[in-house]
C-alpha cells in the first residue's frame, strides 16, 4: 500500500516501454486518423479530461490522504479564470492561457486546503465542499465572470496554438490528448521524487510523518495546489475542447462526486486507476447506452432504457468494489499477473501508479 | 470478470464504431433528432412535450402519410437535462441522414449546440425559451427562440398586469415584486424589468430565491413587508409550489401572483394543493384538449396505439400542448420551405430557410385546428422569434382556464437590447451580419 515505484522497477522495462510505445501510437496516431468524430469528440476528449481531473485528485486523496468534494469547484476555476484570461488579455496564447488558469485554481484550492491544517480525516471533504459552494454562487452571483453575458452561460473560443487552429474533432483531441500525457507525465515524477513520499507520509501517519521531519503545512498546501491545478487544467479541457460552452450548474456537487468515483473506482493512489476509472465512469455508459439502443431501442423508450443501464452499472461497481476494493487497476493487475504465471514469467507483484 | 468487461468493452466499442458511419440515405424521409430527457429531476416536463412532439410527427404520418409524402422520423437520445449527455447525443445523431432540426428544450443544451449547428448548417429550434439575442437572425442565422425569448415574457406579464389595471399609465406608482430563482436563467431579465419599470413609471423589488428554493419563508416576509401589488414568480421545479403555499401562508392571494413560462405548468400548481387555486401564468399555447388538432392526436394516434404519453390524462397539459405546437411549428417549416425546393428531403439549410418564411396567420392557425391553441407567428430572416402572442390562464384547483385575451409584448423597446447584444456576439465571434434573407449563409 505504501509504494510508488513505477511498474517499469518491476516489469521488464522493455516489455513496459513497448506497451507505453505501442498505446501512443494508437492514441496519437490510429486513432486521428482512423476514428470517426463521434469517438474523438463525444467519447474520447470527455475521457480525458475527466481523466485528468481524476489524476488530480487522486494526488490529492489517493497519495496525500486529503478527501476532498471540491473537485467540481476547481474544474470550474479553471474554465472560468481560462475563459476571462482570454477574453481580457487577449494578447496571451491559448496554451499560457491553460497554465495560468491551472495557477488560479491552485491559489483557490490552497485557500481551501488551509483548515486541513487543523482538521484531520474526513474533516477537509468539509472544507472543500465549502469550495463546492462558494465558487458556483460567486460564478453565478458575479456577472464579471462570466462577461455579463445575460444568462451567465459563456462561449469558449476556438483552440488554437501557435497559429495552427484545432477546430477539427481530431485537432481538439490531439489538442486534449498531448495535455493530458505532459500534465500526467509531470504528476508522475513528482510522485516519485521526494515530494511524492512526503505527501503518501502524510497520508499514513501524519505524527509520525512530523517526527521525521516531513512539513505538514508545506505537503499539505502543495497537494492541494498540485491537486487544484490538474483539475483546474482539465477544467479547461472540459469547457474549451469538449463542451465548447460553460454554465456555472454544470459544475455542481454531482461533478465532484464523479470524480471522486473514478478515482475510488480506478484505484486510490494510482495514475492508471484514475484513467481505466473514467473510461468507466464516462466511456463504459455510454456503450451500453449504444448498445442497448442498437439491441432493444424499438422495444422500449429510451427512459426505460436509460434506467436499466443505471443499474448495470451500480450492479456492476458493486461487483468490482466486492472483488477488489482498492479498484480497477488492482483488478488489472492480477489479471495481468496471472498471464504472466501462464506464460510462465515470474510472478510480479502488484504496483499502484 | 474482468475478461468478461473488456469483451464488452470492445463489442461496445465496435458496434459505436459502426453506428457512427452513417446508414445510407434512404429517399423521402426527414429525421428529428430529439435529445429528451425521460429521466431525471426534470422528467415531467421532458416526456410531456417530447411526448406531444412526438405525437404531433406520428399524427402527420398517419393521417397524411408524412409532409407531401415525406415520412417524418424521429430517434431518441436521454440527455437528462445535462449539457454533456446532450452534446454526446447530438454527435451521436447529427450524421444521421435528412436531419431537420434539432429541439432540445434546454437553455444549456442549446448553447453548446449553437457553434456546432451553425457549422453543420441546420437550425437549432428553442420554442419559448433560448438565447434572447438569438432572435436577431442577422447574426444567429440557425437558431430560432420562436413564439417566445425571455424578454418578450418579461414585457408581455408587464402588460398583461397593465391590461388589469386599465391601461399602461396606471402602472405609474404600482409596485411589482419579482421573484427570481437564484440562477443564469432567473436572473435573465432582471434588466429588463428595471427598463420597463422605468418606461412605465413602477416600482420593481427583485428578490432571489436560491436554487432549489423549498425554503422560501424570508423572502415571502419582505414580500409582505413590501406590500407590493402583484407578485411575479420567475420560478423553476419545486420552488413553484413551495412559492404557492409561502404565499398562502403570508396571506399573499394568489390571483396577484404571476408566473412565467417555466412555472406555468399542472406540475407546479398541483403540489402546492389549494393554494394554488386562483394563480395565473402565462403561456403561449392554451392547455386544454378540446382543439381539433388535439382530438385528431387522440383519435387517430392514440386510438392506433401509438400514442407516446403513458397517461391519458396529461394529454392536452401544458407541456404536452407545447409539444404539439412545436410540432406544428416544425412540420409547417418543412412545408413551406418544400414549396420553394420541392417534395423531397430537404437539407438543414434549406429547412432554415423555411423557418425564416414561417408566417402562420391566425386563419392558418385555425386550418391547422389550432385555432385557440396558439395565436400566430411571423418568422423573418432578421426576427427569428417571430412576434409570439401570450395568454395567461388561471389554475382553478383542477385544469388551466384561460382569462386575458392574447396580448403583445412590446417588441419595438426590447429590439435595441437584442441587437446590441447580437452585435457583441457577433464581434467576439467574427461573424458578419447579413444585410438581407437573399444573403448566403456563410462562416
Amino acid at each position: 500500500m505504501d509504494t510508488i515505484a513505477s511498474t517499469s522497477h518491476r516489469t521488464g522495462p522493455v516489455a513496459e516501454s513497448i506497451l507505453v510505445g505501442v498505446a501512443a501510437v494508437i492514441a496519437f496516431g490510429v486513432i486521428p486518423l482512423a476514428g470517426s468524430d463521434y469517438l474523438m469528440d463525444a467519447v474520447l476528449t470527455p475521457f480525458l479530461a475527466l481523466a485528468l481531473a481524476a489524476v488530480g485528485l487522486n494526488v490529492l486523496t489517493g497519495y496525500a490522504g486529503q478527501v476532498s468534494l471540491g473537485s467540481a469547484a476547481f474544474f470550474a476555476v479553471g474554465a472560468y479564470a481560462a475563459y476571462n484570461l482570454h477574453l481580457r488579455v487577449p494578447e496571451l496564447p491559448l496554451l499560457l492561457d491553460l497554465v495560468l488558469a491551472g495557477f488560479v485554481a491552485a491559489a483557490i484550492g490552497i485557500v481551501f486546503g488551509l483548515p486541513s491544517l487543523r482538521l484531520r480525516g474526513f474533516y477537509p471533504a468539509v472544507s472543500t465542499l465549502a469550495a463546492q459552494f462558494f465558487v458556483q454562487w460567486a460564478l453565478t452571483k458575479f456577472g464579471w465572470f462570466s462577461n455579463d453575458n445575460p444568462s451567465g452561460v459563456i462561449d469558449a473560443p476556438a483552440l488554437s496554438f501557435a497559429g495552427y487552429s484545432f477546430t477539427s474533432a481530431a485537432g481538439r483531441y490531439l489538442f486534449s490528448l498531448a495535455v493530458v500525457t505532459v500534465a500526467t507525465i509531470l504528476t508522475l515524477r513528482l510522485l516519485q521524487s521526494q515530494t511524492g513520499r512526503n505527501f503518501i507520509a502524510v497520508r499514513d501517519h501524519e505524527i509520525a510523518a512530523k517526527v521525521i521531519g516531513v512539513p505538514l503545512l508545506q505537503t499539505k498546501l502543495l497537494a492541494f495546489g498540485v491537486s487544484s491545478f490538474l483539475i483546474g487544467v482539465a477544467g479547461v479541457l472540459w469547457a474549451f475542447a469538449y463542451l465548447r460552452t460553460v454554465e456555472p450548474a454544470g459544475f455542481n456537487l454531482d461533478r465532484s462526486f464523479q470524480i471522486l468515483f473514478i478515482i475510488i473506482i480506478g484505484g486510490l493512489a494510482s495514475l492508471r486507476g484514475a484513467f481505466l476509472g473514467a473510461a468507466f465512469i464516462v466511456v463504459f455508459p455510454l456503450m451500453l447506452s449504444r448498445l442497448g439502443a442498437a439491441l432493444l431501442g424499438g422495444v422500449f423508450d429510451s427512459g426505460v432504457l436509460e434506467m436499466s443501464q443505471r443499474i448495470v452499472i451500480g450492479a456492476l461497481i458493486i461487483a468490482f468494489l466486492i472483488t477488489e476494493p482498492r479498484g480497477l487497476i488492482a483488478l488489472w493487475d492480477r489479471f495481468r499477473a496471472a498471464i504472466g504465471r501462464r506464460t510462465g514469467r515470474p510472478r510480479q507483484d502488484i504496483s499502484y501508479n | 470478470m474482468t475478461t468478461l468487461r473488456h469483451l464488452k468493452f470492445a463489442l461496445g466499442l465496435v458496434a459505436a464504431l459502426a453506428m457512427a458511419g452513417a446508414p445510407g440515405a434512404r429517399a423521402d424521409e426527414q429525421f428529428f433528432p430529439l435529445q429528451s430527457y425521460r429521466v431525471g429531476p426534470y422528467a415531467a416536463g421532458g416526456t410531456g412535450f417530447f411526448g406531444g412532439f412526438i405525437d404531433y410527427l406520428n399524427l402527420i404520418n398517419i393521417r397524411d402519410g408524412g409532409v407531401n409524402g415525406v415520412k417524418l422520423t424521429w430517434d431518441e437520445g436521454e440527455t437528462q437535462y445535462e449539457v454533456e449527455r446532450g452534446v454526446e447525443v447530438y454527435e451521436r445523431l447529427k450524421n444521421r441522414p435528412g436531419v431537420a432540426a434539432w429541439n432540445p428544450l434546454s437553455v444549456g443544451i442549446a448553447y453548446a449546440m449553437i457553434d456546432r449547428i451553425t457549422k453543420d448548417k441546420v437550425p437549432l429550434i428553442t420554442v419559448n425559451h433560448g438565447r434572447t439575442d438569438s432572435t436577431d437572425g442577422r447574426v444567429f442565422p440557425y437558431v430560432f427562440p420562436l413564439l417566445l425569448n425571455p424578454y418578450s415574457e418579461t414585457s408581455g406579464i408587464v402588460n398583461y398586469i397593465a391590461s388589469r389595471e386599465g391601461g399602461v399609465d396606471k402602472l405609474k406608482d404600482k409596485k411589482i415584486v419579482v421573484l427570481y430563482h437564484g440562477s443564469p436563467y432567473g436572473k435573465e431579465t432582471i434588466p429588463i424589468y428595471k427598463l420597463l419599470a422605468d418606461k412605465y413609471h413602477f416600482s420593481v423589488e427583485q428578490i432571489e430565491v436560491p436554487h432549489p428554493g423549498n425554503e422560501q419563508q424570508s423572502q415571502w416576509l419582505s414580500i409582505r413587508r413590501a406590500k407590493p401589488d402583484y407578485v411575479v414568480l420567475r420560478g423553476w421545479g419545486v420552488m413553484n409550489p413551495v412559492a404557492l403555499k409561502t404565499a398562502q401562508k403570508v396571506g399573499f392571494p394568489a390571483d396577484h401572483i404571476i408566473g412565467n413560462v417555466w412555472s406555468n405548468s399542472e406540475e407546479d400548481v398541483i403540489p402546492a394543493g389549494d393554494a394554488a387555486k386562483g394563480y395565473i401564468a402565462i403561456t403561449t399555447q392554451a392547455s386544454g384538449a378540446e382543439y381539433p388538432v388535439l382530438q385528431e392526436v387522440i383519435k387517430t394516434v392514440y386510438g392506433a396505439g401509438k400514442g407516446n404519453l403513458d397517461d391519458k390524462k396529461r394529454i392536452g397539459s401544458v407541456y404536452h400542448n407545447l409539444g404539439i405546437v412545436n410540432g406544428i411549428l416544425n412540420v409547417e417549416a418543412i412545408r413551406i420551405a418544400q414549396a420553394k425546393f420541392g417534395k423531397r428531403t430537404l437539407t438543414g439549410d434549406e429547412v432554415r430557410w423555411g423557418f425564416e418564411h414561417l408566417q402562420l396567420d391566425p386563419a392558418r392557425v385555425e386550418a391547422l385546428g389550432a385555432k385557440g391553441l396558439f395565436h400566430s407567428i411571423n418568422v423573418t430572416w432578421d426576427n427569428h422569434e417571430g412576434d409570439g402572442r401570450v395568454t395567461f390562464q388561471q389554475w382553478d384547483r383542477a385544469k388551466w382556464k384561460v382569462v386575458s385575451d392574447w396580448i403583445a409584448p412590446d417588441w419595438a423597446s426590447l429590439r435595441p437590447i437584442i441587437e446590441k447584444s447580437a452585435a457583441v456576439y457577433a464581434q467576439e465571434h467574427g461573424i458578419k451580419p447579413r444585410t438581407s434573407g437573399d444573403d448566403p449563409v456563410s462562416q
